[in-house]
């Protein structure tokens, strides 16, 4: 198979490794085997795969809270994510972060974070780091419609394009943000044009293309690489599911089954098929392939011990606190 | 419901009073907010007063700390506590200020209503209690409804009060179910309640750890008589009731689910050192969270807040049992 070729199916490997993970999330929520705010990447896993397939393994990504996606794309091991998100003590974190804190530092992974927006400024430093140390390391700093609204938004591009920093900032616009929907917070319904304010690149892509995402992506890490500074990419994305296990948001049901229409994954499947990439056969080994790991991970978690108290490197936990007031 | 009660005070004061407006993430339309405190009041009030905004948390505190200032009453809603660091600025330098600094002139009536509170396994990004860093700045009431019956009456109050209010809500508490008058009533703010009574130890407790202690307090009815002090309000602190106490019982352990270093209860023993120390029988204690970040897995979550045990334990400690 041509280069390209390997680079196409992985792409679909990815893909599919991230749709059966959430999947499983989701029951491993019902069950309550994962707990807290949780939120899916269902219908976007073209984003988080073409835009690190764009990127090298030392390069920085700078994650969310929907971030289950950017963590096994990037190369995350997905038993150590697995395990996090169940809270034992060989996941990412050792059980301190679950599923909106991976961290991932052998892959660049700088976090996902829980305060809407805080990637921004967090991603500036790691690109003007590479930046300062000579290296040719670009940062990618995820984030997405509702993000765009903070004023970290508005100082980190500003700051970027002003130094000329690495940074690629790629822009899930998937439409909602928590129940709101980005038609009530955007007043111009493209978050790409906000870029000519910083005189920096911006493009539009279509987020459920990873071909395309992989195109627009490389072009703005080249161009970061080659010290020509920060590019915003926006992915016009959908977001499958609710805003998070526990909050749904109304949607008109046209509009979603439209999006399902356009899933990421079916659409790549059949542009392969047709390029003669891949097989049906391929397809069912691949997809059967990307299950076992995800029942695999789930196994490895679940025989993996909580972590103890005891490790939390703490003289005062509370029943302490007590005995040595 | 606790959560009801907040959407009864909020219909209510919208009700009465035309310049009073709310504004927040999801709120409106939308949502009613992540946890549905303002169902049904876009219905009612229109978007007009139920102002829907982008994630953008200064710009909604700055927004109300503008338009309080100018005449309005607005209630502005932070999703959770943690997030009032991306508009501490406008928190702490405007609202807190602006009144003072304007040598009165100008009035900032404006109430920030954020939920707190751990419980939910949602890491150290959602899971604070940070109410010692408001109480430790000048300018702000912070009041702390424990239960369904406060959590109306002080909203309220707190929605008429004149200064600026941080309004701390308790996720745990949402749900809370409590019988309660019909129509309407308001809590005074800075008046606290004595949730039970008992001669051997007063035991101040805040939100979700009042629960908590009066679960222990029952566990160890017969052995030891603990009286439960709730003190609604931290700004203003009715030290005055919390004095009354520790003359009859000699002893006071504070409990709260923030953690203890430079935190509320250490707050409440210096007031008590000055205001009580010829009473006390022994040091005050106070128990509280860890000095950790709020971890993910639940086993490391419940281990960093004190748990109904370890308030059990120290009640016994406390009066030599
Ligand atoms: C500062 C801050 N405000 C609010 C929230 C609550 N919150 C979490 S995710 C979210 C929506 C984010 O929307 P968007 O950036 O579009 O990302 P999406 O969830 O659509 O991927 C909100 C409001 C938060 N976590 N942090």
């Amino acid at each position: 198979m041509s280069d390209d070729g390997a680079r196409l199916v992985g792409m679909l490997r990815t893909m599919y490794r991230i749709r059966f993970f959430e999947e499983r999330v989701k029951e491993l929520f019902g069950q309550n085997l994962i707990w807290g705010g949780v939120h899916l990447y269902i219908g976007q896993e073209a984003v988080a795969t073409g835009a690190c397939a764009a990127l090298r393994r030392d390069d920085y990504l700078v994650s969310t809270h929907r971030g289950h996606g950017h963590c096994l794309a990037k190369g995350g091991d997905i038993r150590r994510t697995m395990a996090e998100l169940m809270g034992r003590d060989t996941g990412y974190c050792r059980g301190r972060g679950g599923s909106m804190h991976l961290f991932d530092p052998e892959i660049g992974l700088l976090g996902g974070n829980g305060i809407v927006g805080a990637g921004l400024p967090i991603a500036l430093g790691a690109a003007l780091s590479a930046q300062y140390r000579g290296s040719d390391q670009v940062c990618a700093c995820f984030f997405s419609d509702g993000a765009s609204n903070q004023g970290t938004f508005h100082e980190s591009l500003n700051l970027a394009a002003l130094w000329k920093l690495p940074l690629v900032y790629i822009c899930e616009n998937n439409l909602y943000a928590a129940t709101t929907p980005a038609s009530k917070t955007l007043p111009l319904p493209d978050i790409y044009v906000r870029a000519a304010a910083y005189g920096i690149p911006g493009v539009s892509v279509d987020g459920n293309d990873v071909e395309a995402v992989y195109q627009a992506v490389s072009q703005a890490v080249t161009r970061a690489r080659g010290g020509e500074g920060p590019s915003l990419v926006e992915c016009k994305t959908y977001r499958i599911e609710g805003h998070c296990m526990v909050l749904d948001c109304h949607r008109d049901p046209e509009e979603l089954a439209a999006w399902k229409e356009r899933d990421p994954i079916r659409m790549f499947e059949g542009r392969l098929l047709e390029m003669g990439v891949i097989a049906t056969d391929d397809i069912a080994e691949l997809r059967s392939q990307a299950e076992a790991d995800v029942r695999e991970a789930v196994e490895y978690a679940q025989a993996s011990p909580f972590p103890s108290a005891d490790d939390l490197g703490l003289a005062d936990l509370p029943a302490a606190v007590v005995a040595g007031f | 419901m606790y959560v009801q009660a907040l959407n009864e005070a909020l219909v209510e004061e919208m009700g009465r009073d035309a310049s009073v407006f709310l504004i927040g993430e999801d709120i409106g339309y939308s949502g009613g907010g992540v946890f549905r405190v303002t169902t049904g009041l876009a219905d009612r009030f229109g978007d007009g007063r139920v102002r829907e905004t982008p994630i953008s948390e200064s710009a909604i505190i700055g927004t109300a700390v503008g338009a309080a200032a100018t005449g309005l009453r607005p209630v502005a809603e932070i999703m959770y506590m943690d997030f009032i660091t991306c508009g501490m600025d406008q928190v702490a330098n405007q609202a807190a200020k602006i009144s003072f600094m304007s040598g009165g002139q100008v009035r900032l009536p404006l109430v920030i209503r954020t939920p707190s509170g751990m419980g939910t396994r949602e890491a150290a990004q959602h899971s604070q209690s940070l109410e010692a860093w408001f109480v430790h700045t000048p300018g702000l009431k912070v009041v702390m409804p424990a239960t369904v019956y406060d959590a109306k009456g002080l909203l309220k109050s707190s929605i008429r009060d004149d200064g600026p209010v941080l309004f701390i809500e308790n996720r745990m508490l949402y749900y809370e179910k409590e019988s309660v008058p019909e129509g309407e009533w308001v809590v005074p703010l800075g008046q606290a309640a004595i949730r039970r009574e008992g001669d051997q130890l007063t035991v101040v407790a805040t939100a979700y750890a009042l629960h908590k202690a009066l679960k222990a307090a029952e566990m160890v009815a017969g052995e030891v008589s603990v009286e439960v002090i709730d003190p609604r309000t931290l700004v203003p602190l009715d030290m005055e009731a919390i004095t009354r106490s520790l003359e009859k019982t000699g002893r006071l352990l504070v409990v709260h689910e923030a953690p203890v270093r430079g935190g509320f209860g250490a707050e409440v023993v210096r007031r008590a050192m000055e205001s009580a120390f010829e009473y006390l029988d022994c040091a005050p204690r106070v128990l509280g969270g860890a000095a950790t970040p709020m971890p993910y897995s639940p086993p490391l979550e419940d281990a960093c807040v004190p748990q109904v045990e370890d308030i059990v334990a120290a009640m016994r400690a406390m009066v030599g049992r």
